[in-house]
């Protein structure tokens, strides 16, 4: 009896164990060596180095560059895919509103794109001569944008991708969260006089805070992993405005095959999607 | 008054579905372009004559079909074995009783807060120690257990009646027979889920393949597609064809079975 339990289990605990924890640990002692490609052909030429990689990241521009652009991509581009996702899921519950799940099936099909290939069309549409995004621009006299090849609009054009491709998910969540708020309360609500947007105010955003929590923690960690978008569209640039901590681990360990600072790398990634996650659980403790 | 919130409502959800949209409609019909008709002042939405020739020239030419054999391989394979494998540890730490269960599964779930980035860099060197680089079998392994996926069909397993399988272990129903014809028919809408979430993220997926499939021949959709747009970046029409074969099957996967897809995703959310 109580080892068919442990039998059950047993493949998925030795995979995740040897193809994923052993790893990650592995990670942090990697990350305390200086691993090169030297260390690649002969491990033996590996040495242990203290927090070397560390100090040597902390003094290295271009790593504050790219700590900055991940914040920027995921403080501005996280809160706004919220927002895009919590308004298309008002809209598709309105009441007024019929065919509701035609609606949600087409606000949910850019998030099942691959990333690669939309990347790669919003790349064409991002165009400053010929794309479609500074052609409909043009009809309200806005001059036309170089958006990926200048480093001022080279992440806000990678966050409106961001936007598209990601909000349907969270507004199912959103979705699911609503039917989940008994309607008996808009109804006393209606009752006493409250219009919309207090009904909104008053009962759909508090009713929704749990969910809230689980869509910005989710959103979050996810978008601090930026990798592919700037890795297809701009290659981190201009002017590395692009480059995010993923993409710098990616040059680090497999262009460069510096393992021992890309781990670094990665393990200052993980520190700062703790934190944030730990900080978003507190505040929201604090606003209940 | 009501007419007018009405016609509101419907308006922004219509300029909602045409941003959703566009891009994809706009990638299926410059594939059909011929070279050079979609980088034109202004642009066109629809091609003037239409050409398959950038399809047959990824399939002649550029190798395609290979690629899209290699997509199709490593996604069922990852799906069907992922499916069974965490169906069972699902199963087991939602019913079974034994010893540690509660506490591994805490500490299982601890890992969904770490990015899967920072386990890669080791995870490479242990491939290339096994011989795995460059081979079907390097991007397969690691997606073959998930801790989300575990953790979804537990949920769900939480509510199969404990009589259901008590019943069958009076009938001298062995453990795994109990599992294969009582628990798995019970689970299988989410089982539905969790196969289609997963079958679509691994096509999907881009950064792995990218670093353990080295060798041309061995790439997926992604990896050979953002590939051939660092060589092919001024053959716009092409592009789009590409783009086109690598995302419409996922596309079609989900609207064929969003029934099965929808509902589980949120479950999980809520539930959880």
């Amino acid at each position: 009896m109580s080892r068919a339990g442990w039998y059950f289990v047993a493949p998925a605990l030795v995979l995740i164990g040897i193809f994923f924890f052993i790893p990650v640990a592995g990670s942090l002692l990697l990350s305390l060596t200086d691993f090169d490609i030297y260390a690649i052909a002969d491990r033996g030429n590996a040495r242990f180095v203290g927090l070397r990689n560390y100090a040597d990241m902390f003094g290295n521009s271009v790593f504050w560059i790219a700590v900055r652009n991940t914040f920027y991509f995921a403080l501005v581009g996280g809160p706004l895919t919220v927002a895009a996702s919590l308004a298309a899921a008002l809209l598709i519950n309105a009441r007024v509103v019929r065919y509701k799940s035609f609606f949600r099936t087409i606000f949910f099909i850019p998030f099942v794109t691959t990333l690669v290939a939309v990347a790669i069309v919003w790349r064409y549409l991002y165009h400053p001569q010929y794309g479609m995004l500074n052609y409909a621009l043009g009809w309200f006299g806005v001059a036309p944008i170089d958006w990926l090849g200048d480093p001022r609009t080279a992440m806000p054009a990678i966050i409106m991708l961001a936007i598209w491709k990601n909000f349907g998910y969270n507004m199912l969540i959103f979705i699911a969260g609503m039917q989940t708020i008994p309607s008996e309360l808009y109804e006393a609500a209606e009752l006493d006089g409250a219009g919309a947007i207090r009904q909104f105010r008053h009962i759909t955003l508090p009713m929704l805070a749990p969910t809230f929590l689980f869509v910005g923690v989710i959103t979050m960690i996810g978008y601090f992993q930026l990798f592919a978008e700037p890795y297809v569209m701009t290659a981190g640039g201009p002017l590395r405005s692009t480059t995010s901590l993923v993409l710098l681990m990616y040059e680090e360990g497999f262009r460069w095959w510096r393992m021992g600072a890309a781990a670094s790398v990665a393990f200052i990634l993980f520190a700062i999607i703790l934190v944030w996650t730990l900080v978003q659980f507190r505040l929201q403790r604090e606003a209940a | 008054m009501r007419n007018v919130q009405k016609a509101l409502v419907y308006g922004l959800l219509l300029v909602g579905c045409v941003i959703s949209l566009l891009p994809m409609v706009w990638m299926v019909s410059a594939s059909l372009m011929e070279t050079g008709a979609a980088n034109q002042y202004p642009p066109k939405l629809f091609p003037e004559r239409v050409t398959f020739e950038h399809y047959r020239a990824l399939f002649t030419r550029l190798n395609l079909g290979r690629y899209l054999l290699n997509s199709a391989f490593i996604a069922t394979t990852v799906t069907v074995l992922s499916l069974l494998i965490n169906s069972m540890a699902g199963y087991a730490f939602a019913k079974l009783r034994f010893r540690g269960r509660d506490r591994t599964f805490r500490f299982l779930t601890l890992g969904l807060v770490i990015p899967v980035q920072v386990s890669m860099l080791p995870l490479f060197l242990l491939m290339r120690e096994m011989g795995l680089i460059n081979t079907y079998w390097g991007v397969i392994i690691p997606g073959m257990a998930s801790i989300f996926g575990i953790f979804l069909i537990r949920q769900y397993a939480l509510s199969i009646p404990d009589d259901l399988i008590d019943a069958a272990r009076m009938d001298g129903a062995g453990e795994f027979r109990i599992y294969w014809s009582v628990i798995l028919p019970v689970v299988r809408p989410i089982l539905a889920t969790l196969a289609i979430w997963t079958f679509l993220s691994t096509w999907n997926d881009f950064m792995w393949p990218l670093i353990v499939l080295s060798d041309d021949s061995m790439f997926t959709l992604p990896v050979a597609l953002a590939n051939l747009s660092g060589e092919r970046v001024q053959d716009t029409e092409l592009m789009m064809a590409g783009s086109v074969l690598t995302t419409l099957p996922v596309m079609l996967v989900f609207v064929l079975l969003q029934r099965y897809y929808v509902e589980g995703i949120t479950m999980g959310s809520v539930k959880g």
